[in-house]
């Protein structure tokens, strides 16, 4: 599985719905995931591919972590997985 | 004006029964609910027995996200809390809603999700734990979230103060109800300790029996933990009775005091303050109690504190109450175990039936009291009462009278 199909079955996981209904240019509130999800997806984003995601529920905006859209968390998870080399 | 308090829905889950019927049916058969501990590294205990909720899966009551929240003293809550609001048949809209809240005593949190929180940071060794640990954990979580299943808007927090955490719990929404400041009260208590960490603490303060709870028994060596929930409405009785409302008993009184002594050692003047304390503030004679749920932790100090407390308050009267401790079957439920323990309240003044203390072997001169050893009674008892007191010296005592 790709950084794509994880992050997207992660994600499905969350939203109750099948990994073919999230479609990258859904936004979080698109697929109902509210800012509990958001953490919990957070977390097993980083259980999945072992990294650290820089994400402060305080302020989203400010992080260089992009959650605009599933192509977003996807482009952001996959610069995460390679700068960890 | 104060206003009468009746108490219009129960519910519970504990070692006895998942539901109010099965737990006063097992009181009046005098079933033991305690058993060997079905926990993760039971092997390293010394202590090995418990009063554990059996054939219970999580998964049956509740979905993935509702799990990843609620530890099992939520879990428990919520069941209890579900089969008391059906039975009184309230819902909350609007004023009622805003007069109504939620106290519920509570003494371990949510000790199951701390426990495998270290054990996942400690012994795994992991640097990552999931998101919802803290609010999984925290003691308010169980009455934040029947607050918001039920719409419950008003005063609503959580009680620790150990064992009376839920008698405590109860005496809050009794005044708030007879004070005015409320309409309806959801309340009692919850506990789950029984984990690793937990019973381990327990085994350190070295009161643990590794055998069985056996109250007021010349041959008792000490408290078993259990685990549960016991939930109640309260409700102001006009309003109870306006909607025609079934009402199981009425709370009529209640007392708290402070050993202010020492930590850990039971006082008879505090509790005999406390017992004393909730038949005046109930406005009842002593020869009117005909029951006491006795807090009859099996611990050789609680026992003959009590019952020397419970003689000097009902001097010749106290060898014609009823006195007995259902911690021997469903185990002691530390900040729950009050609020299950009212559960034989009810059936005492409902039912005629007054609860055994099961375990009984050899009479103690030092508590020379009439316990209903080993097999349950019937008896025709108008008001009753009952105490809880904790370790910290915080006593809490509740009267009750028939509907």
């Amino acid at each position: 599985m790709n950084v794509a199909q994880q992050v997207t079955r992660i994600l499905a996981e969350q939203a109750l719905l099948e990994p073919g209904d999230v479609t990258p240019d859904a936004t979080l509130a698109d697929l109902g995931i509210d800012s509990l999800g958001l953490v919990e997806s957070i977390f097993a984003i980083e259980e999945a591919f072992d990294i650290s995601v820089p994400f402060n529920a305080n302020d989203p905006a400010e992080t260089d972590f992009d959650i605009s859209s599933v192509a977003a968390i996807i482009s952001a998870v996959g610069d995460l997985v390679k700068a960890q080399g | 004006m104060a206003q009468r308090v009746v108490i219009t829905g129960a519910g519970t889950i504990n070692a006895l029964g998942h539901n109010v019927p099965d737990t006063l049916a097992a009181m009046a058969e005098g079933r033991c609910g305690i058993g060997p501990l079905d926990i993760r590294d039971v092997d390293r205990l010394t202590v090995k027995i418990g009063g554990q909720v059996r054939d219970y899966h999580e998964e049956t009551h509740f979905n993935r996200q509702q799990i990843a929240l609620y530890d099992r003293f939520t879990q428990f809550t919520l069941l209890a809390a579900a089969q008391a609001m059906g039975q009184s048949g309230l819902t909350f809209a609007g004023q009622l809603a805003d007069r109504s809240g939620v106290i519920l005593g509570n003494s371990g949190g949510g000790l199951n999700t701390q426990d495998e929180n270290y054990r996942a940071v400690y012994e795994e060794g992991k640097n990552r734990v999931h998101p919802f640990i803290i609010p999984k954990l925290m003691n308010n979580a169980a009455v934040s979230h029947v607050a918001m299943q039920y719409n419950l808007r008003g005063p609503s927090f959580t009680v620790s103060t150990a064992c009376a955490s839920s008698n405590h719990a109860m005496g809050q929404a009794f005044l708030m109800i007879r004070s005015g400041m409320a309409t309806a009260m959801v309340t009692g208590g919850s506990e789950s300790m029984l984990c690793f960490g937990g019973v381990k603490a327990w085994e350190g303060l070295r009161v643990m029996s590794k055998d069985a709870c056996r109250p007021f028994s010349a041959t008792r060596n000490g408290m078993v933990q259990g685990e549960g929930a016991g939930v109640f409405v309260f409700e102001e009785r006009d309003h109870a009775m306006a909607r025609g409302a079934e009402i199981l008993a009425e709370v009529v009184g209640f007392a708290m005091t402070s050993d202010a002594a020492d930590i850990v050692m039971p006082s008879k003047q505090g509790a005999a303050r406390a017992i004393a304390g909730a038949l005046r503030d109930g406005g009842l004679n002593r020869d009117e109690i005909g029951y006491i749920n006795a807090h009859g932790t099996g611990t050789a100090a609680n026992d003959k504190t009590e019952s020397a407390a419970v003689a000097d308050v009902f001097g010749a009267h106290a060898d014609n109450l009823m006195i007995s401790s259902t911690k021997s079957m469903h185990g002691h439920l530390i900040g729950g175990t009050g609020a299950v323990e009212l559960l034989a309240c009810i059936m005492a003044l409902r039912d005629g039936i007054i609860a055994p203390t099961i375990g009984y072997e050899e009479p103690d001169p030092e508590c020379a009291l009439d316990v209903v050893p080993n097999v349950a009674r019937e008896a025709k008892v108008d008001a009753v009462l009952s105490n809880a007191f904790a370790f910290g010296g915080l006593n809490a005592v509740i009267a009750l009278r028939k509907a």
